[in-house]
């Protein structure tokens, strides 16, 4: 770790740098933000936005079960509840022939609702309230192993399915007809989503995960041909938001997590506008 | 690839395919047999259940019945691989997927996120090359026109050169020398490839010039053999009047 913070206060000699908790802050955003970026395309090209931000409001039902069932260690019950709920909302949306954005609305009301209630009822809302907006900067180095791991994971799976689902978002009955077996591979992006949000959101917050996994994107896909600029783009507007934000809120006075959501937020509007230069 | 000869070893026996939804019966007892290279068309009015077959064939909706191929030259039963080229996929303007990327997701495992594969990549322009489509490699998939679109998907839905190709003829976005097109284009594949072909038509004058075999669908099927044995039956007549 000491190597790592040396080297951070050697590219950005900032004076905010020379605290361990910006020093942590910073590394972290440098791990999440870009797997959120690289998750968030396929997120936006197979029309999940919604569900993911269904899964972040999961987090607090996760918590409040898993003290009902005595788990003493809420990232194991966050994340366990996270993937039953992202794999069940997955069956019921696609066995029924509501609307999707319906389903998934039903359950993340469920969810937060159920989790409100539950937490308020043992006393444990104030504890909890924070997971709401998040907050980085108090993240600490061996938080951070986890992220790492994250990231790996991350990385590992999506050599193994990204085609699948670029396939899938552009037909799939044409994915199917390619022997891809759609059911699994969705089934293994929305708990790799799972996991990933479940992992950051308490630095992140849960009203605030969702746009991290979509601006990027979005932005991204405003100005991209091809998916390796879609990949790219995507991943370097997260970095930059999330650098830039955790620099700017530190000598303003802004939390962390929304300041970053705001950069994202005017980087989309300006690819927006690009987007009618470069391809029209 | 291109230097396989059709031998009519290789068959595609459907047999007894029934569907329902809910109570009703969509379609019954279908049994068709194919050889490889031939073109059996489908034919029959809306919602005879043309499109329902062909998806229970791709096994996308709940179905009796089984597709099962056969080599008679090794005289067994293979697992069969399909081909499908839908009638028509809606693609977003302005997606960041070019052809490669689109037909590259499709036949390979390397994540195009990530880098350009040149094998891959000329892998493709001579698939595409077959359909006179290697022009687009480059082109956003968004802003293909119908029949590009279609030329491209059949060169996703050939490699590798399946067994039997299902191919649902696209009615909108594509003029009628397009049509043409993809007919004369699915008459070469099959004399050139060893599979069979399912097509479901709407265009009588050019089916009765290229297919092989004719079948006249209607919940069941209701008459099937030649093009002049079918267009001359009773229930062909009763269904479309004289062609």
């Amino acid at each position: 770790m000491e190597v790592i913070y040396n080297f951070l206060e050697m590219i950005l000699p900032f004076e905010c740098m020379s605290y361990i908790f910006m020093k942590n802050a910073l590394i972290a955003i440098v791990l999440i933000t870009p797997i959120f970026a690289m998750l968030g395309t396929m997120v936006v090209n197979n029309k999940l936005a919604f569900f993911s931000d269904a899964l972040g409001h999961s987090a607090l039902t996760g918590i409040a079960i898993g003290m009902l069932f005595g788990i003493t260690n809420i990232n194991i019950s966050m994340i366990l509840f996270a993937i039953i709920f992202a794999v069940l909302l997955n069956s019921v949306k696609r066995r029924t022939s509501y609307s999707a954005d319906t389903i998934i609305s039903v359950f993340s009301s469920i969810a937060m609702a159920l989790g409100l209630a539950m937490l308020a009822k043992t006393g444990n809302f104030n504890k909890y309230s924070s997971y709401l907006v998040g907050d980085i900067l108090s993240i600490t180095a061996q938080e951070i192993g986890y992220l790492v791991i994250a990231v790996i994971v991350v990385l590992i799976v999506w050599r193994y399915i990204f085609n699948k689902l670029n396939s899938m978002s552009i037909n799939s009955a044409l994915a199917k007809s390619k022997g891809i077996n759609i059911v699994l591979i969705d089934n293994i992006f929305v708990i790799l989503i799972a996991l990933v949000v479940m992992i950051s959101i308490r630095w992140i917050g849960i009203l605030l995960i969702n746009s991290l996994i979509i601006l990027p994107a979005a932005a991204s896909r405003n100005i991209s041909k091809n998916m390796r600029q879609y990949h790219l783009f995507s991943v370097i507007f997260a970095l930059f938001s999330g650098i830039t934000g955790l620099i700017i809120s530190y000598y303003n006075d802004i939390p962390t997590g929304p300041m970053i959501v705001i950069i994202s937020g005017v980087l989309y509007f300006i690819t927006f506008y690009l987007k009618k230069v470069i391809k029209e | 690839m291109g230097d396989k000869k059709i031998c009519g070893l290789h068959c595609t026996k459907i047999n007894n395919i029934s569907v329902k939804v809910g109570k009703q019966e969509i379609l019954k007892n279908i049994n068709i047999h194919i050889h490889c290279g031939e073109l059996t068309v489908l034919i029959g009015q809306n919602g005879a259940g043309k499109t329902t077959l062909l998806k229970a064939i791709l096994g996308e909706i709940p179905h009796k019945g089984k597709v099962v191929f056969l080599d008679m030259k090794e005289n067994k039963k293979k697992n069969i691989r399909i081909g499908y080229v839908p009638q028509s996929i809606n693609i977003e303007k302005h997606m960041p997927t070019t052809v490669y990327d689109m037909v590259a997701s499709f036949i390979t495992q390397k994540p195009v996120c990530f880098k350009k594969d040149k094998k891959v990549y000329t892998r493709i322009e001579k698939q595409l090359q077959l359909f006179g489509a290697e022009s687009l490699i480059e082109k956003s998939i968004g802003d293909l026109s119908g029949g590009e679109l279609q030329r491209v998907l059949l060169a996703v839905a050939t490699t590798p050169i399946p067994n039997l190709l299902i191919l649902d003829e696209p009615v909108s976005g594509i003029d009628k020398n397009g049509i043409e097109d993809f007919f004369e284009t699915v008459n070469r594949i099959k004399s050139e490839y060893d599979m069979s072909i399912i097509l479901v038509s709407h265009n009588l004058e050019l089916v009765k010039k290229y297919a092989d075999k004719v079948i006249l669908l209607d919940k069941q099927i209701v008459k099937e053999g030649s093009v002049e044995e079918v267009y001359s039956s009773k229930e062909f007549r009763t269904r479309f009047g004289e062609v």
